[in-house]
């Protein structure tokens, strides 16, 4: 650790912040947070936690609609909430700097790579003449592993890939040397082995420049991986703040414990544990702790009072009312569930699907090339790459999405399957699901619930009235959703509810196999887990065989038997999951496994 | 207004569907309460004013282009009837046949727009391209070409009226479906095997209504001008009938002795334009923020 910030005190504070919507909701109340220099803090919270709001209100900046009520942001002395917009922009780009979630959004589509470095440069007057800013220009790419050629500056950002353009947004925010940086999960959507670079880029830019970095994200392996503190927020408030070697290894408050052991391991050998319930939303936030409803060790204090952030001699911040006497509970609770990968498998069990020598094409491009797997019943495959492996291709081909051209055989139960759905026979519609990655984009959000589940039921089969409706709850009790849903839009859940829904929907046409593309990917950590253990309860309880799509290898770990790592439309390396994650042949796999964020 | 309203509608928990919202949304808009203030008065004339009239719309109550007296409040027109009746009996044909040309219009261009976008490829190339040709054409010119063929019925006015309209309106609907034909819920009803219709109008269809709300509100307004135009020119409604667009045609030579002949209809028609383009515009604001504020 670089606490090389203990003698000088906090270059920026963030005090008594709270942040309301015009209709008086609060998004964020009572932010504590200080940044030292040569530090990363580590800002974490699941989404509507109120984590970038408080980020940003670093920058003086709140989404429209919001405003800071309370608070203040003292920056060598002065108040950024108070000054005047001026001198907040002058500031803004020149001593805070800000680099964004998605870098295809935040960068100019029309404007040369040159163009936009410069413009940060020419904006707040960095050197004296041209010949300064060019120089400092080739230093600034120099920094982010970008190469420096006039052929590179003369791009556009969509010549560039997603790595190299975050690496551009990264050399902007850095071009000034600002003295505090604000990151607001900049690596998601990357891929792994990028992101595991550009992490490295932002720990090594923040250590030379002696930078205060603020590191906002929902991710907790990549906290682990770059921060130096980490302050955990819930429901808009702070819950805990410590060390990073602290938090994962002594947390305090009963939040930090559970999203902890919701977050998917590579080496555990039992699933994810859930967290029960859902986060509040703004403005249906209960007094007192917002934490007591899902909270296993909640008094009545904890619903009537709210707990002040209380600190111990070594800064370790708790807000909790019963943090001494639950540091020994901890670790108690009993066992989580098996991991579905340390099962010991029976004997063969009847083959559903088996697809062999299949390759497909998108236009003239060849995007899968001769690949072949089996699924069986009551077992699950996880197909395992990063984006453009072809992951998704193979699993739309299997339930005939895939408008291109395909060759190969690909056998359901036996007989050879049609290149679409609309060609195959209903009992194969029916028979073969999927579920899709965003449950944001897969229900249609002018349908409600019930229309939805009533789909499949009246596609597929002859049912009264009365009968279908009982599948309905039928389906909806699989996935732990109250009858209640029925009536409502998809916009009235949350995402982990849509997900549900959506998995209710695949189940209410009592498939064989069930394909899951990517379907925790767009859910937070607590809700994922408890997607995970909700299909693999399935798998045991349906005896459906499954498919599951996922770039996230730790997950691999606790949903599937055997595995299938893919890249380039190939597949590298098959087997069970065990074998594969525990002793990886291909160098592909190795290199996978080793970039993959882990907590230690 | 200072504070846009839409922010504050869309930021509070989501309970609401998102049709009452933008409702809501958009009548808090100044601009868009005075079109529908303007738009019932408008109604409220053509409607009510035939019972409210005077005298009947062809009844002679004194000499030609008289000026404003107790008899006819506003004047006479050029065969001696009162002005103020046959403006009162004269909105409805206007009103009717702007709704009926757009209806239709809206009918054909929504389907040939939701048939290219989720066609793609050639089919959606043959279309759009066909449309193109259509709208090459006026569409006043090619209403008049249709009533200089066959002569001035009414059906076929509202017709090629309504055929005029068809391609704009396609290609709104077609950049909309385009839209959301990527999304995962289209995907997912067509692994179910569910026909290409229904998934055109009971997938697609309810998440385009926002934008062809509006594109309705706006040709209505394009229709109320053409169809008054077409009376104008003599191929519209037929004298002795009442028809604001004909008044001003009958009336424009007494226009320096009578003004009112000619200058009423022409307000209302102006009125009833304005109003419509108003409150379309007002829900295209409303959309817009609704949209930029769930999508942030």
């Amino acid at each position: 650790m670089t606490r090389s910030a203990d003698k000088a005190g906090p270059l920026l504070e963030l005090q008594d912040l709270r942040v309301e919507l015009d209709s008086g909701v609060d998004v964020d109340d009572d932010v504590w947070l200080k940044l030292y220099r040569g530090e990363v803090l580590g800002l974490v919270g699941e989404s509507a936690s109120g984590k970038t709001t408080a980020a940003t209100a670093i920058l003086g900046y709140q989404r429209r609609g919001a405003h800071v009520v309370s608070g203040r942001v003292m920056l060598d002395g002065r108040d950024i909430l108070r000054l005047p917009p001026s001198e907040l922009r002058s500031l803004r780009g020149r001593l805070i700097s800000y680099v964004p979630q998605d870098p295809s959004m935040s960068l100019n589509p029309a404007l040369r790579i040159r163009t936009q470095l410069t413009e940060v440069l020419e904006v707040h007057g960095f050197g004296q003449t041209p010949a300064d800013r060019e120089q400092r220009l080739q230093e600034m790419l120099a920094e982010v592993l970008l190469p420096t050629g006039d052929k590179f500056l003369a791009r556009y950002p969509h010549q560039l890939s997603g790595g190299q353009q975050q690496r551009v947004v990264l050399a902007m925010a850095f071009a000034c040397q600002p003295s505090v940086i604000v990151l607001d999960e900049p690596t998601t959507g990357l891929d792994v082995t990028t992101q595991a670079h550009v992490l490295e880029t932002i720990r090594q830019l923040t250590a030379t420049h002696d930078v205060a970095a603020l590191y906002v994200t929902h991710d907790l392996a990549v906290i682990a991986a770059v921060a130096d503190r980490v302050a955990v927020m819930y429901a808009g408030k702070l819950v805990e703040i410590a060390s990073r070697d602290v938090i994962f290894h002594a947390s305090r408050h009963p939040y930090t414990r559970k999203l902890l052991a919701a977050v998917p391991s590579m080496k555990a050998t039992t699933l994810p544990e859930s967290i029960p319930g859902v986060a509040p939303r703004p403005g249906q936030r209960p007094p007192g702790c917002a934490f007591a409803d899902r909270c296993g060790w909640a008094l009545d204090t904890c619903r009537a009072e709210v707990p002040p952030l209380e600190a111990d001699a070594e800064d370790h911040r708790t807000a909790c009312w019963r943090w001494r006497e639950l540091v020994d509970e901890f670790g108690r609770e009993g066992g989580a569930l098996e991991a579905r990968s340390t099962k010991r498998t029976e004997h063969r069990r009847p083959v559903v699907l088996e697809v062999a020598g299949v390759s497909a094409w998108h236009g003239d491009r060849k995007s899968l090339h001769r690949v072949g797997l089996t699924v069986e019943e009551g077992k699950c495959i996880a197909l395992v790459g990063e984006s453009g492996s072809g992951k998704t291709t193979l699993s739309r081909c299997v339930a005939g999405l895939h408008h291109g051209r395909i060759e190969g055989s690909m056998l359901f139960r036996g007989q050879p399957l049609k290149r679409l759905a609309g060609q195959r026979s209903r009992d194969t519609r029916q028979e073969i699901q999927y579920i899709f990655q965003s449950p944001y984009s897969s229900l249609n959000p002018r349908k409600t619930i019930a229309q939805l589940l009533e789909r499949p039921l009246k596609v597929f089969f002859r049912l009264s009235r009365s009968e279908a409706e009982a599948r309905m709850v039928e389906a909806l009790e699989h996935v732990a959703l109250d009858a209640s849903v029925l009536d409502r839009y998809p916009d009235q859940l949350s995402g982990g509810e849509r997900q549900r829904a959506a998995i209710a929907r695949a189940l209410a046409a009592q498939p064989t196999l069930l394909i899951c593309d990517e379907v925790t990917s767009s859910l937070d950590v607590s809700v994922q887990s408890t997607i995970v253990e909700l299909l693999s309860r399935l798998i045991e309880e349906t005896g459906v065989g499954m498919i599951f799509v996922t770039h996230h290898l730790a997950l691999v770990r606790a949903i599937a038997e055997d595995v299938a790592v893919m890249s380039d439309g190939r597949i590298v390396e098959a087997g069970r999951t065990l074998d594969v994650l525990d002793a990886p042949q291909a160098d592909y796999t190795r290199r996978l496994l080793a970039d993959t964020p882990q907590i230690t | 207004m200072g504070r846009q309203p839409s922010l504050v509608a869309a930021a509070v928990p989501r309970r609401q569907s998102q049709r009452a919202t933008i409702l809501r949304t958009t009548l808090s808009f100044g601009r868009t309460r005075a079109g529908v203030i303007l738009l019932l008065f408008i109604v409220a004339i053509t409607v009510i004013g035939p019972l409210a009239a005077p005298h009947s719309s062809t009844e002679f109550v004194g000499t030609p282009f008289q000026g404003p007296s107790s008899q006819a409040p506003l004047g006479t027109d050029n065969l001696g009837r009162d002005v103020l009746s046959r403006v009162l009996h004269g909105g409805w044909s206007v009103l009717s046949l702007s709704i009926a040309a757009t209806l239709i219009g809206m009918g054909m261009g929504v389907t040939l727009g939701l048939v290219a976008g989720y066609a793609r490829q050639w089919v959606d190339e043959t279309l759009m391209r066909l449309l193109d040709v259509l709208l090459a054409f006026p569409t006043l010119v090619f209403a008049l070409l249709a009533v200089s063929i066959a002569g001035p019925q009414l059906w076929l006015i509202v017709l090629a009226v309504g055929i005029g309209h068809a391609p704009r309106v396609a290609r709104v609907a077609r950049g909309a479906a385009l839209e959301i034909v990527g999304q995962d819920y289209v995907s997912a009803v067509e692994a179910l095997g569910v026909p290409s219709w229904r998934i055109l109008f009971g997938e697609i269809l309810p998440n385009i209504t926002s934008p062809l709300l509006v594109e309705f509100g706006m040709r209505i307004a394009y229709s109320v001008g053409i169809i008054a135009a077409l009376s104008f020119l003599g191929f519209g409604v037929q004298p002795p009938t009442s028809d604001w667009g004909l008044m001003i045609n009958e009336n424009r030579l007494g226009l320096s002795i009578q003004p009112y002949s000619v200058a009423v209809p022409v307000l209302l028609i102006g009125l009833l334009a304005i109003a419509v383009s108003l409150i379309a515009d007002g829900l295209t604001r409303a959309i817009v923020g609704i949209e930029r504020e769930s999508g942030g």
